[in-house]
């Protein structure tokens, strides 16, 4: 016998929800709604903090799109802007570049400078491998890579970073399985990041404890409501390179609107743990983009 | 963050109590009846679709109603024999791209939402028919 109550409760939370735009025909690809994720901090196509195998936009393999970005994340002591860009090509080549500037007044204080502010640019590329996130039977699959460059020095060397740019390289994993848990569609992503980078390396690369790259791991996970709401959490591992000060892995909760192909909105509720000896990160996570 | 977890729990427990029946697909597009006309307005949304309704220009539309009626109904457990070609037969030559299977999918959920089809059925039913989407791109 079938339970009256899943079924409730799922449309239930369904309906709640249910955006009452519609599917709209739009210019921008012909990929499906959500099939182009959000952007990440750094400026990948991805979730809120970790990049996803998918690439930014709509375009098919005969098609191409792009995407552009502003987030921010406030926490007790931080707050990190991150605007930019990505363009996509024939759902095969990402390339992307965004400009990151954090506002560090408490630690600034504390450490008795004036610098206040930390800004970096990433530039970003990834190359889808193989696979389709949504009709191949295994994940879609992508090679990408993140220069960066901290253009604020100060405070990361201080601290004992060893540079100012550097490279990180990711091999991402991403899924939608439909109909996958309750009959909703479930997204599963993970990424292998090899990196020596300091808080997403606005810390800069390499310290005193470790100068060298490591694997780390990221994931997210999320379940899609319907066809415009995705909610999920995300996980993404940091290195510790730095004696000065321990670094903890970022994670957070969010939930994502897919309105239409045009726009998307996410929101969610991040925990980054204690940064450069400030302790208990936690806070809010905003990110608008536009898909064209 | 609660709110979530309350959320997740609510379908956890949904999806832990749903013991389904090989033929509730079947039941839930509204039977025989609810197919024909789900179909009916596919082709109605295909045809206003300018992304595609050229590539139905000298189609069967009547043999093709009744073999995607007859394959819907099969995929969703219902009593039905699928009498057409297989995909790959079919759609070979065609020029079916990415951007145009999709548009059909996107059709596929404009009717499936004017019928008021749950989002739970709409999802089991793309489930079903995705896998097809290598014998049907690029041939
Ligand atoms: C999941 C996706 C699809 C399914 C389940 C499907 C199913 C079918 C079926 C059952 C037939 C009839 C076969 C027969 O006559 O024996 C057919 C024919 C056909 N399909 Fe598809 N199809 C799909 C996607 C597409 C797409 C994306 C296009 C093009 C945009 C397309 C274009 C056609 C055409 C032109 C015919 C031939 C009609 C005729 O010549 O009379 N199909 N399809």
């Amino acid at each position: 016998m079938r339970s009256v109550f899943g079924k409730y409760a799922a449309n239930c939370v369904a309906f709640l929800l249910t955006a009452t735009i519609d599917i709209v025909h739009a210019d921008s690809g012909g990929r499906l709604l959500a099939t182009g994720a959000a952007t990440q901090i750094e400026g990948s196509a991805g979730g809120g903090i970790v990049p996803m195998a998918v690439l930014s936009g709509y375009d098919t393999r005969d098609e191409a799109g792009g995407t552009a970005f502003v987030s921010r994340v406030d926490t007790k002591d931080y707050r990190l802007d991150s605007i930019g860009a990505a363009w996509s090509w024939r759902n095969r080549v990402e390339l992307s570049a965004a400009r990151q500037e954090l506002r560090l007044d408490t630690l600034a204080g504390a450490l008795g400078v004036p610098d206040n502010t930390i800004r970096q640019n990433v530039f970003g590329a990834k190359v889808r491998l193989y696979g389709d996130v949504v009709y191949t039977a295994t994940p879609q699959i992508s090679a990408g890579a993140q220069y960066k460059k901290n253009l604020d020095f100060f405070i990361p060397s201080a601290a004992g970073a060893k540079d100012d740019s550097g490279v990180d390289m990711y091999l991402a994993a991403t899924k939608l399985f439909l109909a996958g848990f309750a009959d909703r569609n479930v997204l599963l992503n993970g990424v292998v990041r090899w990196t020596k980078s300091n808080q997403e390396s606005l810390v800069g690369f390499g310290g005193d404890k470790r100068n060298s790259r490591e694997a780390v791991f990221e994931g997210s996970a999320g379940l899609f409501i319907n066809r415009h709401w995705l909610i999920g959490t995300e996980y993404r591992q940091m290195p510790d390179n730095l004696s000065f000060a321990r670094a903890q892995d970022w994670k957070d909760v969010f939930v994502a609107w897919f309105p239409d192909k045009q726009w998307s909105v996410v929101a969610a509720w991040v925990d980054l743990g204690d940064i450069a000896t400030l302790r208990n990160q936690q806070g809010w996570y905003v990110s608008i983009q536009g898909s064209f | 963050m609660r709110l979530t977890t309350i959320l997740l729990m609510a379908l956890l427990s949904g999806c832990a109590l749903q013991a389904s029946k090989p033929d509730d697909l079947y039941r839930e597009l509204g039977q025989e009846q609810g197919i024909k006309t789900l179909v009916t307005k596919l082709l109605y949304n295909i045809a206003d679709d300018q992304r595609i309704a050229d590539q139905f220009r000298d189609s069967n539309v009547e043999r093709l109603r009744d073999k995607l009626v007859e394959q819907i109904c099969v995929l969703s457990g219902g009593p039905c024999v699928y009498t057409g070609d297989t995909m790959a037969e079919s759609h070979a030559g065609k020029n079916i791209n990415d951007m145009h299977f999709n548009a059909l999918v996107e059709d596929l959920i404009a009717a499936m939402n004017s019928q008021q089809i749950s989002v739970s059925a709409q999802n089991r039913l793309i489930a079903l028919l995705a896998p097809m989407h290598g014998d049907i791109v690029y041939h």
